[in-house]
């Protein structure tokens, strides 16, 4: 007796809704199994993890202010995937995005510049660097055919550099105990809160609106449309005339925009200046959050709360359970495995063979 | 020692880790599979390596354990892209997340533990020998390896009919269906041999390279040899002088920092990714190279129907 | 294997048959592929199997290399009932196959291929024994080369010895010589008479006549998955096989007094390079569609419709804008989506992947190529408008889905295809291109189908259809062509012209456009 797949007429609109339920569940079940096997108590363990950090008024901030980024950043790396543009630079660009913003504040936060008008600018220049930083790997592909996974992902560490040197030498502050780290940004550069007494700053809202933006753009626009029939059949695209090139760009400047946003609302939010680094791996995280979202701008915003639970979790987890931060990674990771086994329910039934009958 | 032999040296050395990681992602890709995981599978190497080595203080011992490691998680890629036939692309970047999480979390109390690692060999009188000596038998055992890791695929893949079978597959698994193999299994181990290799990569970083344990140390060494495959256009002793290239680009910040350059460390450090991306710039225009190299089903999921 | 001291010209019809068919059967969803077909082949005898595309030839030959199994009927192989199960078995056997599209691995070489499917250990002298073996025969081939520097008639040579080598009794060649030039036909065919001499029994699959007449020693005809006809071809013309293969019956177009007005499609001196190394490429194609006329084009599939139809619909730009001219205007350059705006209407001849995205739902599917219609409104797409389009679809054309948002890959050939055809002809085109419009489609659906066509037709749209089925051709069109390794023949009118004549174009005997010379491809 076997078991194998059998493929379906009509790709399964529940399976591809639970799948990302049943993944959940079973990355639960593996937390269970690994706190166990570190010798913790797994109740107390899941509730450290899951239940404490949002179990305040502030926790709840938190909760939201960490899903901003990761909103933002998947929600455009989301519109690139679905056209099969593969982003993995959000990182980067997220990087570029907080150089340029950054570099904004410290430049003008000091001179005589309306303040109304900084904020607004900063973000208008992040985008654009986000932008530019995605534009290399879209020309890559485009005129090179270069494979843009690659490409994006080696300008992440050329981005990671370059804040790096910045903060270490020509922007950093004169008066930091020579700390790699620049000056403070002025509060004209700094996002108004959105919750007394909570880190929750406006930048949540400005998530909301990109959430929103993107959802009419997916399911409204007529270019929305296009994009995903490349994705979905690329035969069927060039037969409805539909241009390729455009499809690559669009979906990598979407993603470097979006990560160069969130760029700025880190350097803007809960940072306040430029540090080495911006970001513990918003970019990444924000790939699975496409995924695990389903690619659609709603599932988007509410997997970036499940993976800020997950970032929140690691956090409590260090300070309760004096376990490794890292163990936030280890559970971004298995979740997403999970997803993708999950995912096959939505393609393929599983079967049961048995012996076939002599014909 | 002159600079020269020691260049050439620490070139070879620092493109060691590229070696293993690239030759085993190209026996993979020429099965036809596309595995992204390399980066995460050599950090687990690395880690698993170092972790072994330190509490058995048998370098070797890490290294085995380290290949070990990494192959057991290319088997959950292999389950996940090719037994339930997710999207490959997708599958490998989750196996590198993974390993990148995985390896942080289980290196945490390593971080400033201190091994005696692997050591370059000293072949009594032969390595004494003026140039000649230390330029070939001075190395580090595991640059040995490599050597022997690249004569094997060569052979492998060009002169024995199992490697002709895997070729076949990575060209046309339909047709290799059609004339009897079972191209599943062949590739389930493509991937593990691959995983392998990153594994032994990551071990040679961890133990022999720089002993220690760093989160994330193969600093993007993984994707590098994604490209290096690339690069090479799949054949391997292109891998080897494109490893070799890179290793040296990698050196280029301390030759300029010892040599009195004035430019600041990090923007010499960003000299191997640049290289990487102007290098698979002008490969991937090459239309018909990569045609006539790349296995024709690469990253395409096969369905046995 | 009988030595050759005296090969006798014909097999001795008295011989037990090496192949017997009885009653084969072969039902799939759509179409019944074979309907209790008889065949039997005896010991060195080429045997032709004649037929046109869709007739059934493929599928009996699946059946007997056993990569499908017949719902009725047996196989009995030297006397003894068989169930070949699979590839491997037949090899067993002892038979052979040769197949139309080859499976070769292009970037090994020679001996690497062969030694794939040769099942035995000796790799060292295979270099050698496919030296001798493709010498013998006439097939010269150099083991070490790479495949993919072959041209199509070499890989073919590989093909070929890769069978011999197993020493088949029975050797099945499918369509051999669609990608030879005249030479290396000829070649060939001492290569198999040898065979035949010394035993082997061969199965000659081909739509080619005078092949056929000059190779063969017996023919057996298909149409239709039927048997219609058993006959010695040596002693037939060109034109009684062409009658049995195609049938006799063919309806007669209504002779409509020629109403056509001005040139909607003009294509003028059309060459296009074949995309990948199995294609065709297309040389000097020149033709008119005008408004209020069908004009259809016949030919064996391969010989360069692809690559047509692709130039036309605009999914392959060409450098020249006045290559293609639509309603007046040069269009060479232009994109699909813009030959769409100029009035060009397009029905693939894939339906799932290229005229609709399997996974969307058959409301995406309308705007997939329809833009007009308030369907999108300054980028916007209007959901109410896209669903109200689709539903005037699916109500005017008849198709049945069970739910208007289901799958378009849950729905059944016929009604995608109606489906298709209706969204296209509802974006009221100037010009509109069918290609294999009834392929796959049950009669009730096809039957509405081609009504529609004339129905556009009569409303003064220029209509283009390409299609393999010759009947269909006949009943709408006003003018025919034919296309031909890469060519076209003059359209001519089609109630002037007979199955004979077109079934001697389609064979590739004919006169190329403007040169005199017959058709011949590069080797």
């Amino acid at each position: 007796m076997r078991l194998f797949l059998e493929a379906r007429p009509q790709p399964s609109r529940i399976a591809a809704w639970t799948a990302p339920l049943l993944a959940t569940a079973a990355t639960l079940v593996v937390g269970f199994i690994v706190f166990k096997a570190l010798g913790r108590n797994p109740l107390a363990a899941f509730n450290a993890f899951f239940v404490q950090p949002v179990a305040s008024r502030y926790g709840i901030a938190e909760l939201l202010l960490k899903s901003t980024p990761l909103m933002v950043i998947a929600t455009g790396l989301a519109i690139g995937y679905r056209a099969n543009v593969w982003n993995i630079g959000a990182e980067g660009q997220l990087t570029m995005g907080a150089i340029a913003g950054g570099g904004l504040a410290l430049w003008l936060g000091e001179s005589e510049w309306p303040s109304a008008a900084l904020l607004p600018l900063m973000f208008v220049a992040g985008a654009l660097a986000g932008m530019a930083w995605a534009a290399i790997p879209a020309w890559l592909r485009t005129r090179f055919n270069a494979n843009e996974i690659l490409t994006s992902l080696m300008l992440v560490y050329v981005a990671t550099l370059y804040l790096s040197w910045l903060v270490h030498g020509p922007w950093r502050d004169p008066e930091g105990y020579n700390f790699p780290q620049s000056k403070l940004f002025g509060d004209a550069a700094l996002l108004p809160n959105l919750l007394a007494e909570t880190r929750l700053n406006v930048g949540f809202l400005l998530a909301l609106a990109i959430v929103g933006v993107a959802w009419v753009f997916v399911r409204r626009h007529i270019v929305g449309f296009e994009m995903r029939v490349a994705g979905l059949a690329p035969a069927a695209a060039n037969y409805a005339g539909i241009d390729a090139r455009r499809n690559v760009w669009l979906g990598m400047l979407a993603g470097g925009a979006c990560a160069g946003i969130a760029g700025v609302g880190e350097a803007a939010g809960p940072i306040g200046q430029l540090l080495p680094s911006m970001s513990p791996g918003y970019g990444f995280a924000a790939i699975i959050v496409a995924f695990v979202g389903r690619l659609h701008p709603l599932g988007v915003a509410l997997a970036s709360v499940l993976m800020s639970l997950l970032y929140l979790g690691g956090e409590s987890a260090q300070m309760n359970l004096a376990l490794p931060s890292a163990v936030t990674g280890l559970f971004q990771g298995t979740l997403l495995f999970l997803l993708l086994a999950a995912d096959v329910l939505v393609n393929y039934r599983v079967r049961v063979a048995r012996r076939a009958v002599a014909a | 020692m002159d600079t020269v032999t020691q260049l050439v040296l620490l070139s070879l050395a620092a493109g060691t880790p590229l070696v293993f990681a690239a030759l085993g992602e190209l026996v993979v890709e020429k099965s036809g599979v596309l595995n992204l995981g390399v980066e995460g599978m050599m950090l687990v190497g690395a880690v698993v390596s170092f972790i072994v080595a330190a509490r058995t203080q048998s370098p070797w011992l890490g290294v085995a354990a380290g290949a070990t490691a990494a192959a057991a998680l290319s088997v959950v890629f292999a389950v996940i892209a090719l037994t339930l036939r997710a999207n490959q692309v997708a599958t490998g970047l989750a196996l590198s997340l993974f390993g990148v999480g995985l390896s942080a979390f289980a290196g945490r109390d390593y971080m400033s533990v201190v091994i005696e690692g692997m050591t370059p060999v000293h072949v009594p009188v032969l390595s004494d020998l003026p140039v000649v000596g230390k330029l070939v038998f001075g190395h580090n055992p595991l640059v040995y390896v490599s050597w022997v890791l690249f004569a094997a695929v060569q052979l492998f893949l060009f002169r024995t009919r199992v490697g002709l079978v895997l070729r076949a597959v990575g060209e046309s698994p339909q047709s290799a269906h059609a004339i009897g193999y079972h191209v599943i299994a062949i590739r389930y181990a493509a991937v593990v041999f691959g995983g392998a290799c990153a594994g032994v990569g990551g071990a040679f970083l961890a133990i022999a390279y720089t002993p220690s344990w760093v989160e994330g140390m193969t600093a993007g060494r993984g994707w590098i040899a994604l490209a290096l495959v690339v690069f090479a256009t799949w054949k391997p002793w292109r891998v080897l002088v494109g490893a070799y290239l890179f290793g040296s680009v990698t050196l280029a910040q301390f030759q300029a920092q010892a040599a009195g350059v004035d430019v600041p460390s990090q923007l010499l450090a960003m000299l191997p990714y640049l290289a990487t991306i102007v290098v698979l710039a002008l490969i991937s225009r090459d239309a018909m190279a990569i045609r006539l190299n790349a296995p024709a089903s690469l990253g395409k999921p096969y369905h046995p129907e | 294997m009988a030595a050759p001291s005296n090969p006798p010209a014909t097999p001795a019809a008295d011989a037990a048959p090496r192949l017997a068919l009885s009653g084969i059967t072969k039902r799939y969803p759509a179409v019944l592929a074979n309907d209790h077909v008889d065949l039997d082949v005896l010991p060195g005898e080429i045997h032709a199997v004649l037929g046109e595309n869709g007739a059934g030839k493929s599928t009996l030959m699946k059946i007997i290399y056993g990569v499908v199994k017949p719902d009725a009927g047996a196989v009995r192989w030297e006397g003894s009932i068989v169930q070949i199960a699979n590839p491997a078995q037949a090899r067993k056997l002892g038979i052979g196959m040769v197949f139309q599209h080859f499976s070769l691995f292009d970037t090994l070489t020679v001996a690497e291929n062969i030694r794939l499917a040769v099942d035995d250990a000796d790799a060292k002298s295979l270099p050698a024994r496919i030296r001798d073996v493709s010498q013998r025969y006439g097939l010269p081939l150099d083991p070490r080369r790479h495949v993919h520097t072959m041209s199509v008639g070499e890989r073919q040579r590989v093909e070929i010895v890769r069978c011999l080598l197993q020493k088949p009794r029975l050797l099945i060649m499918d369509e051999p010589t669609s990608v030879l030039t005249p030479q290396a036909v000829l070649s060939l065919f001492d290569t198999l008479r040898t065979l035949a001499a010394e035993g082997c029994s061969i199965l000659y699959i081909s739509h080619k006549l005078d092949e056929i007449r000059a190779l063969c020693h017996r023919a057996t005809v298909l149409r239709a998955g039927k048997v219609t006809g058993q006959c010695d071809p040596r002693h037939e013309t060109a034109a009684s096989l062409a009658r049995m293969m195609i049938g006799a019956d063919l309806p007669h177009p209504r002779h409509r007094e020629a109403t056509a007005g001005a040139p909607a499609l003009v294509v003028d001196a059309l060459d296009v390079r074949a995309a990948d190394p199995f294609g065709t490429t297309l040389r000097g194609i020149s033709f008119a569609v005008h408004a209020g006329e069908i004009v259809g084009i016949a030919g064996v599939s391969g010989n360069g419709q692809k690559e047509l139809l692709a130039a036309l619909s605009g999914e392959r730009t060409q450098a020249r804008k006045n290559a293609i001219v639509l309603c007046g205007k040069p269009a060479g350059r232009l994109g699909a989506a813009a030959r769409r705006r100029r009035g060009l209407a397009f029905v693939p001849e894939e339906r799932l992947g290229r005229g609709a995205v399997p996974e969307m739902s058959l409301a995406e599917n309308a705007l997939l190529t329809t833009r007009g219609g308030g369907l999108v409104r300054r980028g916007f797409i209007s959901a109410d408008a896209v669903r109200a389009c689709a539903a005037k679809i699916i109500a005017a054309f008849g198709v049945r889905t069970p739910d208007p948002e289901a799958a378009a890959r849950s729905l059944s050939g016929g009604n995608l295809q109606k489906f298709i055809v209706g969204r296209e002809i509802s974006q009221q085109p100037k010009v509109l291109i069918a290609a294999q419009p009834t392929w796959g489609v049950d009669v009730g659906a096809s039957a509405q189908i081609r009504q529609a066509l004339i129905d556009l037709r009569d409303q003064g749209v220029a209509v283009l259809v390409v299609s393999e089925e010759l009947d269909e051709l006949m009943e709408i069109s006003d003018r025919l062509a034919v296309i031909a390794q890469g060519r076209l023949s003059d359209p001519r009118p089609a109630h002037a012209t007979s199955a004979e004549e077109i079934g001697l174009l389609m064979a590739g005997a004919h006169r190329t456009q403007g040169t005199g010379m017959p058709a011949a491809v590069a080797g």
